[in-house]
């Protein structure tokens, strides 16, 4: 068996969490960013000069889904396809969503986002993603990268 | 090769001699006493750090006569590299870019 056969039907489970501290707003105004198409437009959307939006709909309730279709200028065509599971309003979000990459599905998600006060003004941001990256990622390039360059990225992270 | 496994890279890199170790091999392959060559270290614990970056994939090694032969193992790099260039990038700059909207429109979103 070859590696490349390997990889094609791999499954690798990953986790990460992220904080961020906004100050100056409430819980409540962090949350809302997250609540609509408008909100969401000015962060997660955010346009810029490597991809157009296609496709965008958000149903934001319990339940409800979301889908972004982008039109990268390299040719590349990402579907974000989201489901949400639980949503406290100002205190948390939880949806699980699917990637897909010129149609190939490459990973399954589960991502949770809780919002605190914080003492003195402010809200707190714990972003929590835990991953199912499944088979199908382009190995191309990558392999021609330096090995160097991403194991300082490894290091980076490890080193935290 | 043992399929690619986070946990296991991860532990693997989370040693410096082991990290040096997968950097000489970026540059190609070598024996495993060429591996050992800068490290006052003895063969046997080199020998060991090598098998926990093959139990990880990130390495392979193939014994021809007397001489094992390390290389490193590119898939396993790759789906790393995948999973940080793609998602938890892409999650940083997200939030990021969500402080600075939040900066910008404290009070809600523009009209």
């Amino acid at each position: 068996m070859t590696a490349d056969t390997l990889v094609k039907r791999n499954v690798s489970h990953g986790v990460f969490t992220l904080e961020r501290t906004y100050p100056g707003v409430t819980p409540q105004r962090v949350f809302d960013a997250f609540a609509s198409i408008e909100g969401k437009n000015g962060w997660f959307t955010a346009p810029n000069a490597l991809w157009d939006i296609g496709e965008r709909t958000m149903d934001f309730r319990i339940g409800g889904r979301e889908r972004l279709v982008g039109n990268w200028k390299n040719g590349l065509v990402t579907e974000f396809d989201a489901t949400y599971f639980d949503i406290i309003p100002g205190e948390r979000i939880v949806y699980c969503y699917e990637m897909r990459l010129d149609g190939r599905k490459i990973s399954v998600s589960l991502a949770t986002f809780e919002i605190k006060a914080v003492p003195g003004g402010g809200a707190h941001l714990v972003h929590t993603e835990q991953g199912a990256f499944l088979d199908g990622y382009d190995d191309n390039g990558s392999r021609e990268h330096g090995s160097r360059e991403i194991l300082d990225k490894l290091t980076a992270y490890l080193e935290g | 090769m043992a399929a690619a496994n986070l946990d296991l890279t991860f532990q693997a890199l989370a040693d410096p001699t082991r990290r040096a170790m997968v950097e000489r091999l970026s540059r190609g392959p070598a024996s495993v006493s060429e591996l050992a060559q800068p490290y006052a270290m003895s063969l046997p614990a080199i020998v060991q750090h090598l098998a926990v970056l093959e139990a990880s994939g990130l390495v392979r090694s193939e014994k021809a006569g007397r001489v094992r032969t390390c290389r490193m193992e590119p898939a396993a790099l790759s789906l790393a590299e995948q999973w940080f260039n793609q998602r938890r990038a892409e999650a940083e700059q997200r939030l990021d870019r969500l402080g600075e909207h939040l900066r910008r429109f404290p009070d809600g979103e523009p009209k």
